[in-house]
């Protein structure tokens, strides 16, 4: 006997499923498609308000937008200021966002909006060149005092990180070191503290970040200092010497640029509103994908119209693993092995319960005019044909009633394939003159069963939600169907069945 | 009714539907010998090469025109059978027994017209009874007429033996009997009566219907636990020629005794059922992986039957 073996089979459905299973993480992962429906994220929208006043010459705004901070993900950006000209410029590695307009006379607004995900694993981008300390020129008696208050927190500290965390220690103004007081007045002091951590060689820069809270409004940007530690920046909370951007801290701006420069006008103020918003998961998702690399892998990008086609279409494969089952580990006997999944399409369409009045009273009145076709000793081609279009005048017959007694359940019958239905009520009549009436029963309901059951997996909303958003999945359903056709073991009817052996045990 | 564990069937060796389909019928059966074997009429000629003989052809009916020569010719025939080339199952088969005036006389007793066969001809050649809905060709055949030894534990119907045959080697076989259930079919699950046939010696050994165990037969009443078969090694020999004319591993052969013409192979079967189990009271299962096992099988139809005789007992 030479049997092949069967190792590269189920070595081949593994990878299947497991090739299904990790895409669909993966997708999960990097385009943030929820597992479950109706998954909501927090987005953030903040808005910067530019208010000055024009003095009638040319206006040109520029203002420091967020390029990738830390923690978070933009979505989108906009800027309402009807009657001005904007764009948004990068160059070396910072973005602005620009305003234009020719002449302007009092008060102006601008608007900048911002969407952004909280995102934990957007990091600083790593700078290009490695940034250098900038050179720093102390007067008199600041020098000498700088140079204490270094030496000081030099001897404590090991690395560039404790060295700026004990500066800020020797800079607070309950701090022992004398040298404090001389040093530091209340405006100056981040200034400062930048200042002399560059002159101790550590690159350091101060950056802006927005503290992030649901409805507040006229908020400012509060200082963060930022050091340069050999491989990224690290921020600090200048007045803690606390390590690490708090929650919901935003870093609005985090280069040594200003804020605001602003050619034409005066008294401009920046002001940031804020409002948290909870928005599904897959909105987010679907808006993300045509930018990811990976959207092409999803359905995203077609017509709504066939997105819905494709909604239906990707049920489909759920209703085969159903009737698979069904049929090789229960042994539910059904007529025909399509015919239940077309069923079961149909009453994803027509809900259930209409669904199988119309479906059953179809096949019912086209199982009696069959036999009185029969009665006309037609050829078999001739008879299926007239039975399409008796079924047809049924469908029709029974959605007019239907619609006269106010009832929509009519409706639903259209539904169905024609097809299907003629060639059922063939089927089934065949079998009745073959099998008896006992055999369609069994049969019949053996198909209307496995329909219901495929129909109860496909309208799980879960179940729609998965196999339209995640199609990879299907490769699973695939690889469980494969393996389905390699048992060899019982069906479950097969155990009532063979149930007289017992006698012979 | 009730339920057997899983673990019981194994024991006793039970073959079930899906194991046989993925180990044996889908390993041992090419595909390019189905027809042959789902087309009655290619089977008869096939098997006719290697000396088993069928019921006599009277007429192939292929095209519809041909229809009202069968007319003339059923005109002074007394008994005959329809049957669809590449039915399955029984199913479209009419047996005509005998005439009564104008009408002929089925089986089962009831009277049908000539009318009635001709729609029963045009069915068959438009798919109506073919495995997959493709047009198909009408046999006619002569009616077979079983020795009354057999036919009188049969109600309305020829009595048939089927036997199993795995590469060659027959493996299980029982005696089928029609009932009133049944309409003259000899088809277990249309409620014929299955009696298990021990290969050794042709002799029954147990019986049943709709899958349970019966000792007499439900119509006739005759006690069915002393049926011998005569001729039971030339029936073996026969069946197992069908292997080398087909070229099927796993089949199912259906035999029938004619009165005047002796063992006449009715029909091959690719895909046997698993009721012939229940009628022997045992599973297929140890006899199959007995023949795999074979280290060096036999190559004369007549061997296999012999070693089948001495190996398969009642006991195995």
């Amino acid at each position: 006997m030479t049997s092949r073996s069967r190792l590269p089979f189920y070595f081949a459905i593994l990878l299947l499923i497991a090739a299904g299973i990790s895409i669909a993480v993966w997708r999960h992962v990097e385009l943030g498609i929820p597992w479950f429906t109706g998954e909501q994220k927090p987005v953030w929208m903040v808005e910067a308000r530019i208010d000055f006043t024009g003095t009638g010459d040319p206006v040109l705004a520029s203002m420091n937008i967020p390029d990738q901070p830390p923690g978070f993900r933009i979505i989108s950006e906009q800027a309402a200021s009807p009657g001005y000209g904007f764009s948004i410029v990068e160059d070396s590695g910072e973005r602005r966002a620009e305003w234009s307009k020719r002449d302007i006379n009092g008060p102006q607004t601008l608007y900048f909006k911002v969407q952004l995900v909280p995102d934990e694993r957007v990091r600083t981008g790593n700078p290009r060149r490695r940034p250098k300390p900038e050179a720093v020129f102390w007067e008199e008696p600041q020098a000498t005092a700088v140079e204490e208050l270094l030496q000081q927190a030099a001897a404590r500290s090991s690395t560039p990180e404790s060295m700026t965390r004990e500066l800020i220690k020797l800079l607070q103004p309950d701090s022992s070191a004398q040298n404090t007081t001389l040093l530091v007045s209340n405006d100056n002091y981040i200034d400062l503290l930048n200042r002399m951590l560059n002159h101790a060689g550590i690159p350091a820069r101060i950056a802006d970040g927005l503290a992030l809270e649901d409805a507040r409004r006229r908020q400012q940007l509060r200082p963060f200092l930022q050091i340069y530690d050999g491989s990224s920046w690290l921020t600090f909370d200048p007045r803690t010497a606390e390590q690490g951007l708090p929650e919901n801290v935003l870093l609005w701006r985090q280069a040594a640029t200003s804020l605001l420069d602003l050619v034409g006008g005066d008294d401009s103020e920046v002001s940031f509103s804020m409002l948290r918003q909870t928005v599904p998961a897959l909105q987010l998702a679907q808006s993300q994908s045509a930018e990811n690399g990976l959207g092409f892998l999803s359905l995203y990008q077609l017509p709504i119209e066939e997105q819905g086609m494709f909604r239906m279409l990707l049920l489909l494969p759920l209703g085969a693993l159903v009737v698979a089952f069904m049929r090789i580990v229960v042994g539910i006997k059904t007529s025909g092995t399509f015919m239940p999944i077309l069923i079961a399409v149909a009453f994803v369409q027509t809900t259930l319960i209409p669904g199988l009045i119309a479906f059953l009273s179809v096949v019912a009145i086209g199982l009696l005019m069959r036999g009185y076709l029969s009665s006309l000793n037609l050829l078999l081609v001739s008879r299926i044909s007239a039975l399409i279009i008796l079924v047809i005048f049924i469908t029709a017959g029974l959605s007019i009633v239907g619609y006269q007694m106010g009832f929509n359940t009519g409706m639903t019958v259209t539904f169905f394939p024609m097809v299907i239905i003629a060639w059922t009520i063939e089927r089934m009549s065949i079998l009745w003159e073959e099998e008896g009436g006992r055999e369609v029963f069994v049969q019949g309901a053996g198909s209307l069963f496995v329909a219901v059951c495929a129909f109860l997996l496909m309208s799980a909303p879960l179940a729609e939600h998965l196999t339209f958003n995640f199609p990879e999945l299907h490769l699973v359903v695939l690889g469980l169907i494969l393996l389905m056709g390699q048992y060899t073991g019982y069906k479950l009817s097969e155990l009532r069945r063979f149930h007289p052996m017992k006698a012979y045990d | 009714m009730g339920w057997i564990s899983p673990f019981k069937l194994n024991q006793l060796g039970m073959l079930n539907m899906n194991r046989r389909n993925v180990d044996y019928i889908s390993r041992y059966n090419s595909r390019m010998s189905y027809p042959l074997v789902d087309n009655k009429l290619k089977t008869k000629l096939v098997v006719a090469e290697y000396d088993v003989r069928t019921p006599r052809l009277l007429q192939v009916v292929r095209q519809q025109h041909e229809i009202s020569r069968f007319r003339q010719m059923a005109e002074d025939l007394e008994g005959f059978a329809i049957k669809p080339a590449k039915g399955s199952g029984g199913k479209g088969i009419t047996v005509i027994t005998g005439r009564d005036g104008d009408e002929y006389v089925k089986a089962s007793g009831a009277r049908v017209s000539v009318a009635y066969l001709e729609r029963h001809l045009s069915n068959i050649l438009a798919g109506l009874y073919s495995l997959a809905g493709t047009p198909d060709v009408a046999i006619v055949e002569n009616l077979v007429e079983s020795i009354p030894e057999l036919a009188r534990y049969s109600f309305q119907g020829v009595p048939d033996i089927r036997i199993v045959i795995f590469q060659g080697y027959p493996v299980m076989a029982m005696l089928r009997l029609a009932t009133t259930a049944s309409d003259g079919k000899a088809n277990l699950h249309q409620g014929a009566v299955g009696v298990g046939l021990n290969i050794a010696n042709g002799r029954s050994l147990n019986a049943v219907q709709f899958n349970r165990p019966i000792t007499l037969h439900p119509d006739t009443g005759l006690a069915l636990d002393n049926i011998a078969i005569d001729g039971w090694q030339e029936m073996l020999v026969m069946a197992s020629r069908c292997y080398e004319a087909t070229g099927l591993g796993y089949m199912g052969v259906d035999l029938v005794v004619d009165v005047n013409e002796g063992p006449l192979l009715l029909e091959l079967n690719a895909r046997p059922g698993l009721a012939i189990q229940m009628a022997n009271g045992r599973g297929l299962l140890p006899r199959l992986r007995q023949i795999e096992a074979l280290r060096k099988p036999h190559f004369t139809p007549e061997d296999r039957a012999a070693f089948a005789m001495e190996t398969f007992t009642a006991k195995i």
